[in-house]
C-alpha cells in the first residue's frame, strides 16, 4: 500500500512516541487536527500501526524475574508452504515473543521470554526441538540490554551545552 | 603597576559588548531553567564522526596540516558543495579550512577591507558581523529587514545604503536569528545589485543543511555570482559539530589566496583531529543530517504553531533552528520581555534587539531542544503571558 508523505510522517512520529497527543502530533506534522485523527484511524484500520507499546527496562524493577533467549532454529521447509507452516507452529506458543525468517546459517530466529532459565530450557527441549521440521536449535540467553529498538537504556548523555549562546 | 594611560585598543574599547553575555550570566546563575536560548544543535556529533576523530588520534595524526587544510578534506568539501548546492570550487586553490565559520568570516573581511570601506550588514543577524567588520578596519552599515516581508531583504532598502565606499554585502541564509531563507529569486535580486554596483557578497551559508520547505540555493550557484561571492560555511550546525570549531571559506582564487595569507600567519591551520572528523562527516554523516533535519522540522512546526496560538505572531522560518516571534502585543521591549520571562518563569530566550535594531520587538527561541522541553517552555510562556497582558 502507498502512504502519503504526511501519513508516513505521522507513523514516524508515533513510532518514536506513541503517547504524543493528537494535537501536538498534528502541529508537528503540519496538519489539521481532523486530518490527523482521520489518518491515525486509517493507519490503525490498515494495521500499519499494529499496536502501541512501551519500552520497559524490567531490570530496574526489584523482584522481577525474567529471562530472554534468542534461539537460532534450523528447520526443514515443507513443499508448498516453505517456512510459513513451521513458523506458525512456533509463533503460536505464548512464550514466543518474536519469530523472524533469517538469511544465513540458520532459518528462524525465535525470541523467548520466560521466568527462569529452566523454564526456557524446558520449552526448548520439550516444545521447540520436538517439532517435526526442527533440525537443531542454538539458545543464547540475553545477559544485559544496552540498547533496544533504537533506545539506549542507560542515558548518560545529559545536555552539555551552555545555557545561552549566539 | 602604576598605570598612567590605557593600553587598550581604542577600536576594541569602543566595541559594544554582546547583549547575549548578560543573559548568559543571569541564566547560568539560576536552577531549573528551560533554555530556548542556545544557538547550537541539541544533538551530539554523530558517533561515526566522533569515532573517526578518536581513530585519527590513535593513529597519531597530531601534527599540522597544510595551511588550507587537508587536501582530502578540501576535495571532500568541493564535491559536497558541487553535489549538494551546485557551487563549484577548486580544492587546490579556492577552499580554505578554518577554525569555525566565525574565523572564516573574520578572514573574508580582513582579506577585502581597507580602512573606511563599508560593508552592508543585513540585520537582524549574528552578533559578530558588525564587530568583525569594525575589527577588520571597515565600517558596518546595517540594512534592516522587516517582519512584514518575513525578514527577507528588500532590494530598495539595500540599494539605498550603497555608497562609493561600499565593498560588500554580508548576509546569512537561512538566517540566525530569524530563520528566514532566501530563495533563488531573492538571491538573484541581491546578486543583480552586487553586479550593478560592483560589490562582493559574503554569504554565510552555515545553516544550508537545515532547510525545511524549499530547496536550498547557494549564492555561489546564482549565474554570474560565483566570481563575486565569498561562501562561508562549516560543520557546526548541519553536522552538530559546534565544539570542533571547523568551518571553511570558498572564494575565487585571488581572494582565497589573500585569505590563506592571513590564515597562515594568524592560525597556521585548523585543528587536525577536527579535520579528520569533518572528513568522516562528509563521508557518512549525511544520513544523520537527514534524521536531524526531520526532527528540527517537526519541532519547528510545533513551536511556531504554539507561538501563534499564544498570540505571539511568528512567521514560518524556512531554515536554521530559530523561531522569531513578535512580543509587541505585550508592550514590553524585547530585553524587558526576555529578562522578566527568565526571572518569573525561568525560560531563557534571547532578546531580538541584540541582533540589530530591527530585532527589537522580537525574541529568538531555539527549537534545538527536545519536544518535552519545548512543551514545558510553551506552558511557562503561556503562564507568563496570562500574567503580563
Amino acid at each position: 500500500m502507498l502512504l502519503t508523505d504526511k501519513e508516513i510522517e505521522i507513523v514516524e512520529i508515533l513510532e518514536r512516541d506513541s503517547r504524543i497527543s493528537n494535537e501536538d502530533l498534528a502541529a508537528m506534522a503540519g496538519l489539521e487536527i481532523e486530518e490527523t485523527n482521520a489518518a491515525i484511524k486509517k493507519l490503525e484500520d490498515l494495521k500499519v500501526i499494529v499496536r502501541y507499546s512501551s519500552i520497559v527496562d524490567w531490570s530496574k524493577i526489584d523482584g522481577h524475574e525474567g529471562v530472554t533467549a534468542m534461539i537460532d532454529v534450523k528447520v526443514t521447509p515443507k513443499r508448498g508452504v516453505g517456512f510459513d507452516e513451521v513458523a506458525k507452529r512456533i509463533y503460536r506458543f505464548k512464550e514466543v515473543k518474536s519469530v523472524y525468517l533469517m538469511s544465513g546459517a540458520y532459518d528462524l530466529s525465535v525470541i523467548i521470554e520466560g521466568r527462569s532459565m529452566n523454564e526456557v530450557a524446558r520449552f526448548v527441549s520439550q516444545k521447540l526441538s520436538t517439532l517435526d521440521s526442527v533440525l537443531s536449535t542454538t539458545t543464547h540467553f540475553i545477559l544485559k540490554k544496552y540498547k533496544h529498538d533504537g533506545t539506549i537504556f542507560e542515558q548518560g548523555e545529559e545536555d552539555k551545552r551552555i545555557v545561552v549562546s549566539p | 603597576m602604576k598605570q598612567t594611560k590605557s593600553y587598550l585598543s581604542k577600536t576594541v574599547e569602543q566595541l559594544k559588548p554582546s547583549g547575549i553575555r548578560r543573559f548568559f550570566d543571569l541564566a547560568s546563575s539560576m536552577e531549573g531553567v528551560v533554555s530556548l536560548g542556545v544557538g547550537e544543535p541539541d544533538f551530539v556529533t554523530p558517533w561515526t564522526v566522533r569515532e573517526a576523530a578518536i581513530l585519527s588520534l590513535e593513529e597519531g595524526f597530531t601534527s599540522y596540516t597544510a595551511n588550507a587544510g587537508l587536501l582530502e578534506l578540501r576535495q571532500g568539501i568541493s564535491s559536497y558543495l558541487e553535489n549538494s548546492f551546485q557551487a563549484v570550487y577548486a580544492p587546490e586553490s579556492e577552499i580554505v579550512v578554518t577554525v569555525g565559520a566565525s574565523q572564516a568570516i573574520d578572514l573574508a573581511l580582513r582579506a577585502i577591507l581597507d580602512p573606511g570601506d563599508e560593508v552592508l550588514v543585513i540585520e537582524p543577524c549574528f552578533v559578530s558581523y558588525s564587530p568583525l567588520v569594525t575589527l577588520a578596519g571597515g565600517t558596518p552599515i546595517p540594512v534592516q529587514t522587516k517582519k512584514e516581508n518575513d525578514f527577507k531583504i528588500d532590494p530598495a532598502d539595500l540599494e539605498k545604503e550603497i555608497s562609493k565606499r561600499t565593498k560588500a554585502i554580508l548576509l546569512c541564509s537561512p538566517n540566525n536569528p530569524t530563520g528566514t531563507m532566501l530563495n533563488k529569486q531573492e538571491l538573484e535580486q541581491v546578486g543583480r545589485l552586487a553586479e550593478k554596483h560592483d560589490l562582493l557578497v559574503i554569504s554565510d551559508e552555515i545553516y544550508a543543511e537545515l532547510v525545511y520547505d524549499e530547496t536550498y540555493t547557494s549564492m555561489a550557484a546564482i549565474p554570474g555570482m560565483r566570481e563575486r561571492t565569498i561562501l562561508i560555511s562549516g560543520f557546526s550546525k548541519g553536522f552538530a559539530m559546534t565544539g570542533w570549531r571547523l568551518g571553511y571559506v570558498c572564494a575565487p582564487e585571488d581572494i582565497a589566496a589573500s585569505i590563506l595569507k592571513i590564515h597562515q600567519y594568524a592560525m597556521m591551520c585548523a585543528p587536525t583531529m577536527a579535520q579528520h572528523a569533518a572528513l568522516e562527516a562528509l563521508k557518512t554523516g549525511t544520513l544523520d543530517v537527514i534524521d536531524m533535519r526531520k526532527s528540527y522540522r517537526r519541532r519547528r512546526n510545533y513551536l511556531i504553531n504554539s507561538f501563534n496560538e499564544l498570540g505571539l505572531d511568528c512567521h514560518n522560518p524556512g531554515g536554521a533552528f530559530y523561531a522569531f516571534p513578535s512580543i509587541q502585543s505585550t508592550g514590553l521591549s524585547s530585553e524587558e520581555f526576555a529578562e522578566k520571562l527568565l526571572l518569573e518563569e525561568k525560560v531563557a530566550v534571547v532578546p531580538g534587539s541584540v541582533f540589530g535594531e530591527s530585532g527589537e520587538g522580537f525574541i529568538r527561541c531555539s527549537y534545538a531542544s527536545s519536544l518535552e522541553q519545548l512543551q514545558e517552555a510553551v506552558k511557562r510562556i503561556k503562564h507568563f503571558l496570562d500574567n503580563n497582558r
